[in-house]
C-alpha cells in the first residue's frame, strides 16, 4: 500500500509529465482532414461506450454500423481529451462479415469521444459520448 | 514473439459471418509515463494489425497508444469455404508476428 502522501507525489509527478492534452478543435481538424467536402452526418454508425468509467486504463468499446446503404471502408475513433487524439483506424475488407469492432481503449480524463464512419459512396457518418472517468489512465504508475 | 490468444468457433457455416476474438499480451507503452527515477518510458505498442482469410483482408487496423495494454480486437468474418486466418501486427520496433489459425467451414 502506498502511503497517501507518496501517493500525491506520484499523482503530481504524472500531472506535470503530461504533455499538453488534444483539444476539441484538434479533433474537429483531423475530422476536416479525413472527411473533407464530403457530408458529414449524425447517425447510423453507433459508438457504445459506458457514460461512467470507473477505471480510465481499459475500457471495453464498440463501433458499428448498422445496414450501411453502401460499404463501410473504415471507421475512425478520436478521444478529445487525451494527449494523443487519435485512438484507432479501422478498414474493413472484402471477407469482413459486418462494419463492427470491439475493442478495449484508454481515456485520460473525462471527455467526448467521436467516431467517424466512411461509407464507400463517400458520405461520412459520426457518433460521439461524453463520458466521466474517475480514475484517469495517467495514474498508472511503473 | 510475444503470446497471442486467438479464439474461433468450431462451427462455421459458409457465408454467415462469424466473430473472431483476439488477445495480445503486451504492455502498449504509450510513451506518456515516467519511471520512479523521473525518466520517461520510451513508447512501445503495436501500432498495426491486418487479419486476413486466405490472403483476402478482413480487418486492417492502425493503433495508437490510446489502445489498451494487452490489446483485445473482436471482429466479424464471413468464409465461403475453410481456410487459414493469418493475424498479423507490426510493433514500434518493426517486430512483426503472424498468427495462423485453420477455419473449418461446415
Amino acid at each position: 500500500m502506498i502511503l497517501p502522501r507518496r501517493r500525491l507525489v506520484l499523482l503530481a509527478a504524472c500531472c506535470a509529465v503530461s504533455p499538453a492534452v488534444a483539444t476539441p478543435a484538434d479533433v474537429a481538424a483531423l475530422i476536416q482532414v479525413l472527411v473533407g467536402d464530403a457530408p458529414l452526418k449524425d447517425g447510423l454508425i453507433h459508438l457504445d461506450l459506458p457514460v461512467m468509467v470507473e477505471n480510465g486504463n481499459s475500457v471495453a468499446m464498440t463501433v458499428s454500423v448498422a445496414d450501411p446503404p453502401s460499404p463501410v471502408e473504415a471507421i475512425h475513433v478520436f478521444a478529445e481529451g487525451n494527449p494523443l487524439p487519435l485512438v484507432a483506424v479501422f478498414r474493413f475488407g472484402p471477407r469482413s462479415g459486418a462494419p463492427r469492432v470491439t475493442t478495449r481503449m484508454r481515456l485520460a480524463t473525462s471527455q467526448t469521444v467521436i467516431a467517424i464512419a466512411k461509407l464507400r459512396d463517400g458520405t461520412c457518418w459520426r457518433d460521439s459520448i461524453d463520458l466521466l472517468v474517475t480514475l484517469a489512465a495517467c495514474i498508472d504508475q511503473a | 514473439m510475444v503470446r497471442v490468444l486467438v479464439n474461433v468457433p468450431k462451427q462455421i457455416a459458409a457465408n454467415a459471418p462469424f466473430d473472431v476474438k483476439v488477445l495480445i499480451s503486451h504492455p502498449m507503452e504509450s510513451g506518456q509515463r515516467r519511471d520512479q527515477l523521473g525518466q520517461a518510458i520510451p513508447r512501445d505498442i503495436i501500432n498495426h494489425f491486418i487479419c486476413t482469410l486466405d490472403g483476402e483482408t478482413v480487418l486492417d487496423a492502425d493503433f495508437f497508444p490510446a489502445i489498451a495494454a494487452n490489446p483485445f480486437l473482436s471482429f466479424s468474418v464471413v468464409a465461403e469455404k475453410s481456410g487459414t486466418l493469418a493475424l498479423t501486427f507490426t510493433d514500434d520496433h518493426g517486430v512483426t508476428q503472424t498468427e495462423l489459425v485453420a477455419i473449418t467451414v461446415t
